[in-house]
């Protein structure tokens, strides 16, 4: 006799909750094979909205966290994401239709990313600063700091790997993150949160939305209270208008990228969403 | 007559050696523009200067098709320890006609000598000198071994610090091997056609500066340009944000500095007597015409009175006048369309209710002047408190506690630039920690340095100038045709460098879509 | 020579304090003072610095310049010959020129102020007047390191003997030792030193000696401590310590004797002392005086240059000035 399973209920993760769209609206995710596999929350411009208060609210605290903290805290995601190797790995098999080995891989993958990101979080700083040896009598320092909420258009054609590339580097700096999940791919975006919303990223640090990418993103380009897009996903959609909405507010914009390079680790994906700031003071024994 | 009455010191005019008219700069070579040409006068007298072409459409094409053959057959090709000498040169020129340099910006722009000769010019020689270093050490600019450069770089530069804003611009884009098309503001051409002859006493190869000049419409035709590669902009952030959106979906890579509206913070334990001076220098320094003025000064209410008391008092010994004499601290607005909107929001200012005063200053018959003026009993929804004004025009708030100082400061979609005045150390680290602007300066104001990055938060633009972030603005990463080689970042197997804030890795163009953006980058003016 | 009375300076003193002029006390304003940021004050100064005085002003800062000096002389080796050339040279700076100004005082050691005073014969008085002052030295010049018997005894005589104005000097020790009150009381002390059986009082400079208080908020305090004790002037430096005068630190004192009539309406005197030596200097400070306190300071009894090579300067460039071409050294006497 057969135990009839407990299927799960995919919502959206918007300021450490998980609430429905405000819409009501799902949408249906399925399989490799075109079978039904889950009703994802299908996100309305009003949970962009809610998700960039959220984040707005996140940003003191996270970005005001010492870098040693946020290094520990993106490396316990690592840790508890290879604690459920085992429930992502059969999430990818069954969304993506991959074999267990690639679904692997791209679990171990992500999990790494975690750790170099993470190991990140206390560097970046030194390596992207500078101490300025201008002419006069000055103490002279440039740090990059957080730009603020980021939004960002995930990858699309990958269910965790993707997400993770783009979020974590967003992270590590001190920026909240509204993050547009593979419209095809949600469901490990969501079990993601799930781990996010156990582990000790502050809630609101992280929010994220499922749902139409094409729908969403106008809603995050042109919102006043967001500071940069990553359109790293945004390849099939209307970008260009994406980036000419940006630019109402001069947000900072990563372009598109694809293949499997996209979002590779990189320092300046960190820097890409930080700004260098200059302090000047004077120096005098008198 | 007073000792205070100082007889007149004219810095001499007879250094300088003017023409009656000017060409284009293009492919090494002064040309006549095919657009309708216009005078540059001085904003002190209103007296005509000189004939200054203006390029058009077909003008515009042949500076950039120079820069492109320059690029592609000499300066890109060329080794950073040469590209180094020749900026070092430039460098050398510059301070050898300094005097003449200070003079013609001064005659062109309004601004007091004594500012251009001590200020501007000096730091014009400095950035050169700076990054003629940096042309053979790219390995070590932060983007990896072997960084390459972009290309063709087109450049609009406002009327305030016309040519240090040059040298900020064209500095670091030769060091980095591109090549340059820049666009001086339409007000204040003078100082850049004497640094094109600067450029032609080094020898520098044809084709790899352009100055082209002209209208807003000569700026919006070489920053949409398709044989463009980077756009560095100066200016409004109204223009800015029209670039941004022309650019958009492009490859070409952006550095927009734009506007401010700084707040020069005084704490009740400041150094009073340097927090004057700084609120001072802040923002009648150029004539406020400085887009990191510290044009909101936040006031402990605690110590209010005495502040403005000090301010007036020292406001009251500022001499207005002839921008060529020596001993003139406030010289003129650089344009009548200026004056216009520094009168304009003023008068909004009074009719919103803030209390406004003005050093007693006789104001010359011709020319275009303002007189230092402070606004009192400034609220923070006032529009004087939230435009920026770009004149000799302070408004001044008040705040009780650090954590008030610090949300009223960040309360603008600007964030270039905050000053904090305290005698105490941890609170003024603190405080430089939570502000959202580029650039802070503590226990000073208005310090620029060459190796000093420069730039702003939010609306105030991306990118920065100066440093080794300045450098890094005008390189790739990613040399084309060369990525095989270049797998040297610390990162796991699949890392790749990519660049920061305001760019993204080269790819196919795409045609943008640029219905929207049809009006974009109309004026460089600020 | 109205030195203010001592009762009036204690008085306003103890308004000022609000309380009893002790260590604890002076302590607690002198450092409630604002701070100083060294860096800016000394672009300040550096930015007085660039004015350009030319044609008229220049000549007028010139003659100014030298009727605000003391002329100086301050050896071991002084000697009653050598007084006597340095107070002709104070009467009759250029003799090619008679409208060449008086300077202001002669400088000199107590015990050479009778010489002084005696070669000055009618022209000894107020510069205030067109005459000139005789300035002494006291309190244990320039150490200060003696008792306070002594340093009254130095000063007593130096008033009795013919002296309009006495340049005390602190005890920097007891300053830097956090002492405020006896350097308070000394220099009220003093102050009482300075009355004549008269009833008149001679003027007190005090000299802080800038180059040992080394920090510019030493000086802003020792600056107020000085005013507050009832000092007339306040003076840069002995001229035996370098740094001695600088523009920054007399800008400094000039913003505190600034402050100070704005709380109390009272003008007090500045005296830059030693490394003045050229004209282009002076008119730096000139400049400096006028910019920050106004130029109703440009005044014997408010404003004096502490120097001795400065004068020939100033004559040289006045001869200029006078017949278009540079002159000599041999065209100026030497004392």
């Amino acid at each position: 006799m057969t135990r009839l399973a407990v299927p799960k209920t995919y919502k959206l993760y918007i300021g450490g909750a998980f609430p429905r769209s405000e819409s009501g609206r799902t949408y249906e995710v399925l399989r490799a094979d075109g079978a039904f596999l889950a009703n994802a929350a299908k996100a309305s411009r009003k949970d962009a909205r809610d998700a960039i208060v959220a984040a707005r609210g996140a940003v003191a605290s996270w970005s005001g966290a010492t870098a040693y903290n946020r290094g520990q805290v993106l490396y316990r995601i690592a840790e508890l994401l290879e604690g459920r190797r085992a429930q992502f790995v059969a999430e990818i098999e069954e969304a993506e239709g991959v074999s267990r080995a690639a679904a692997s891989a791209q679990v171990d993958e992500s999990i790494d990313r975690w750790v170099w990101y993470a190991g990140w979080a206390d560097k970046f700083a030194q390596v992207a600063g500078n101490a300025n040896p201008v002419a006069g009598p000055y103490f002279n320092i440039s740090v990059p700091e957080p730009t603020g909420v980021v939004a960002i258009v995930a990858p699309q054609d990958s269910s965790l790997l993707g997400f993770v590339s783009a979020v974590a580097p967003a992270l590590v700096a001190g920026n909240a993150v509204v993050v547009v999940a593979s419209e095809r791919f949600p469901l490990s975006a969501i079990s993601l949160a799930e781990v996010l919303a156990t582990s000790d990223v502050p809630k609101g640090v992280v929010n994220v939305l499922t749902g139409s990418p094409a729908e969403i993103a106008p809603w995050l380009a042109s919102h006043a209270d967001v500071n940069a897009i990553d359109l790293v996903g945004a390849g099939a959609l209307d970008w260009i208008s994406l980036e000419i909405d940006a630019a109402d507010t001069l947000k900072r914009v990563l372009r598109p990228e694809s293949g499997p390079d996209a979002a590779a680790p990189a320092l300046g994906r960190i820097s890409a969403f930080t700004e260098t700031k200059t302090v000047w003071h004077t120096k005098s024994l008198r | 007559m007073s000792f205070l009455d100082y007889a007149p010191a004219p810095e001499s005019r007879a250094i300088l050696s003017l023409r009656d008219q000017y060409g284009l700069f293009i492919d090494g070579e002064f040309v006549d523009g095919r657009g309708t040409p216009f005078q540059t006068i001085s904003p002190a007298t209103e007296e005509r200067i000189a004939e200054i072409s203006s390029a058009n459409q077909a003008d515009v094409d042949d500076a950039v098709a120079a820069a492109r053959r320059a690029y592609d057959r000499t300066w890109s090709r060329m080794s950073g320890r040469d590209r180094g000498k020749y900026l070092f040169r430039i460098a050398r020129l510059v301070q050898e006609r300094a005097r003449e340099l200070a003079v013609a910006e001064s005659l062109d722009n309004g601004k007091p000598i004594k500012e251009s000769r001590d200020v501007d010019v000096p730091l014009v020689a400095a950035w050169f000198f700076y990054y003629a270093g940096w042309a053979d050490k790219l390995d070590h600019a932060g983007l990896g071994a072997n960084p390459g450069s972009l290309g063709v770089a087109a450049q609009v530069i406002p009327w305030n610090f016309p040519l240090l804003m040059l040298a900020w611009k064209i500095a670091p884009a030769l060091a980095a091997g591109n090549t340059v098309v820049l666009k001086p503001a339409e007000t204040t051409p003078l100082s850049a056609l004497i640094f094109a002859e600067i450029l032609q006493q080094a020898d520098l190869p044809a084709g790899v500066v352009n100055i082209i000049t002209g209208a807003g419409d000569t700026g919006a035709a070489l920053v949409a340009h398709d044989g463009v590669d980077k756009v560095a902009f100066t200016g409004s952030t109204a223009v800015g944000r029209a670039i941004a959106k022309q650019v958009a979906g492009t490859d070409k890579k952006v550095t927009l500095e734009l506007g401010g509206k700084a707040a020069n913070i005084v704490f009740d334990d400041a150094p009073i007597d340097q927090a004057i001076e700084g609120i001072v220098n802040g923002i009648f320094f150029n004539q406020g015409h400085v887009c990191c003025a510290g044009s909101r000064l936040l006031v402990q209410e605690n110590v209010h009175d005495e502040v403005v008391e000090r301010l007036k008092l020292r406001l009251s010994t500022l001499r207005l006048g002839d921008p060529l004499d020596k001993n003139t601290d406030i010289g003129a607005i650089n344009s009548k369309e200026q004056l216009e909107r520094i009168r304009e929001l003023s008068d909004i200012g009074v009719a919103e209710g803030a209390e406004r005063w003005s050093a007693p200053c006789v104001i010359p018959e011709n020319g275009f002047w303002y007189a230092p003026t402070i606004f009192t009993n400034v609220q923070t929804s006032s529009r004087i408190a939230r435009e920026e004004i770009f004149g000799p025009v302070l408004s001044v708030l008040t705040f009780r506690t650090p954590a008030e100082a610090i949300a009223k400061a960040n309360n603008t979609p600007y964030g270039l630039s905050a000053g904090i005045w305290s005698d105490k150390g941890s609170r003024i680290l603190a405080v430089a920690d939570e502000l959202r602007a580029g650039v802070i300066w503590a226990n000073t104001f208005n310090r620029f340095d060459p190796a000093s990055p420069f730039g702003g938060y939010k609306e105030s633009g991306y990118g920065r100038e100066g440093g080794r972030h300045g450098l890094a603005a005008y390189l790739s990463p990613t040399p084309i045709g060369q990525a095989a080689t270049r797998q040297s970042l610390a990162a796991p197997a699949t890392a790749k460098p990519i660049e920061t804030a305001d760019a993204a890795p080269k790819r196919t163009r795409r045609t943008a879509q640029r219905s929207r953006t049809d009006s974009a980058t109309k004026g460089s003016k600020r | 020579m109205s030195g203010t009375s001592l009762v009036t300076a204690r008085e306003r003193a103890l308004a000022v304090l609000g309380g009893e002029p002790d260590d604890a006390t002076l302590g607690r304003y002198l450092h409630g003072i604002p701070g100083v940021d060294a860096v800016g004050l000394e672009q300040r100064a550096a930015g007085l610095g660039t004015r350009s005085i030319k044609t008229t002003s220049k000549q007028r800062a010139l003659d100014t310049i030298i009727s605000l000096i003391d002329l100086t002389t301050l050896e071991g080796a002084d000697t009653p010959g050598k007084v006597r050339s340095l107070v002709a040279k104070a009467m009759t700076p250029d003799p090619s020129d008679a409208s060449t100004p008086r300077v202001a005082a002669v400088c000199v050691y107590g015990d050479m102020v009778p010489y002084a005073v005696d070669a000055l014969g009618a022209a000894h008085g107020d510069p205030d007047d067109g005459l000139i002052s005789v300035a002494a030295v006291a309190t244990a010049f320039p150490s200060g390191r003696s008792s306070l018997e002594i340093k009254l005894a130095d000063t007593a005589e130096a008033v009795a003997a013919g002296a309009d104005e006495i340049d005390m000097v602190i005890d920097r020790g007891a300053f830097l030792a956090g002492r405020y009150g006896l350097v308070f009381d000394q220099i009220a002390a003093v102050k009482e030193a300075c009355r004549r059986a008269d009833g008149t009082s001679a003027s007190l400079k005090v000299i802080l000696e800038t180059g040992e208080l080394v920090t510019y908020d030493n000086v802003r305090r020792a600056s107020w401590l000085s005013i507050l004790a009832g000092g007339d002037f306040i003076k840069t430096s002995t001229g035996k310590v370098q740094p001695a005068a600088t523009l920054p630190v007399t800008l400094l004192m000039l913003e505190v004797v600034r402050d100070w009539h704005l709380l109390t309406g009272q003008r007090i005197g500045v005296k830059p002392a030693g490394g003045i030596r050229t004209s282009k200097d002076a008119i730096k400070y000139l400049v400096t005086v006028a910019e920050t306190v106004g130029e109703e300071w440009l005044v014997p009894h408010l404003f004096r240059f502490g120097a001795s090579s400065l004068l020939n300067d100033v004559l040289l460039q006045r001869q200029k000035m006078t017949t278009g071409h540079y002159s000599g050294p041999d065209y100026v006497t030497i004392d």
